[in-house]
């Protein structure tokens, strides 16, 4: 019976989990398309053009928080036992840090140039009891420069 | 008050430096939201509620730390960093912190 209870959950949970999954993809990869260069993003680099002039300068950052499912983390602590790559995680940090860093040019549309981009991740849920699923949550941010 | 995470502010020169400045807070959320979390954990995606909750938690962070630079006389704050940390599952710590400084424009 438990058994039976264990495949239906997983069942459902991958199910759910594979289509959030595929049509968060399909908009992180829109966005893009249509934030291309809009503004420049540059990651750790602190140099902007200085001979033109600066209107103004602004800390923009972009957050969120995501978290995997059911049917992911089971496979995960299967995996964990022979070890390798967590595929099932990596696409779960992988979509996080794209939607953040999305976040964040969107919220600095009009700007020229974000210099010094970071990100900052952690893990939100108990960590130390092994059955939860992951949460992350993932703060990009960086300095946009907007010129005259 | 201009903020940046990088040495300088763009097109301004520093006059006067004050330190480090800095503001943190902890953040949970309801009960009744976090049941809401729990399902949505099951089945994956974005947890909107606690999204909610680390902007809120990012937000005030930099207020205070703006408060604090405003006290020492600055007009801005550069080399800003964010540092996360979890005090117990559901609630969230985030740190900001700076050095507070006075700038002035370049002229010409």
């Amino acid at each position: 019976m438990d058994i039976l209870l264990l495949i239906i959950l997983l069942g459902i949970t991958f199910g759910t989990g594979s289509i959030i999954e595929k049509n968060h993809f399909k908009k992180i990869r829109k966005r893009e398309i249509a934030l291309i260069k809009k503004p420049i993003v540059n990651f750790g680099i602190k140099k902007w053009d200085s001979s033109r002039k600066v209107k103004s300068t602004k800390l923009v950052s972009g957050e969120v928080v995501i978290s995997g499912d059911y049917f992911k983390n089971f496979v995960a602590a299967l995996k964990n036992f022979f070890g390798g790559r967590l595929t099932t995680f990596e696409s779960i940090l992988d979509r996080g840090r794209r939607e953040a860093i999305l976040r964040m040019r969107e919220s600095a549309k009009d700007a020229n140039i974000i210099v010094n981009a970071r990100i900052e991740t952690m893990m939100i849920n108990d960590t130390y009891t092994g059955e939860s699923v992951p949460q992350c949550a993932i703060i990009a941010y960086g300095t946009a420069i907007t010129y005259e | 008050m201009i903020l940046t995470n990088i040495e300088s502010v763009p097109g301004m020169k520093i006059k006067a430096q004050f330190g480090l400045v800095s503001g943190s807070t902890v953040r949970a959320k309801n009960a009744i939201k976090d049941i809401g979390a729990g399902l949505k954990n099951m089945v994956g995606g974005e947890l909107k509620s606690y999204t909610e909750l680390l902007t809120e938690a990012r937000k005030e962070a930099v207020d205070r730390m703006q408060e604090q630079a405003q006290k020492m006389g600055a007009n801005a704050v550069i080399n800003v960093r964010f540092a996360t940390s979890s005090v117990t599952a559901g609630a969230a710590e985030v740190y900001a912190y700076g050095t507070a400084v006075q700038v002035e424009k370049i002229e010409g």
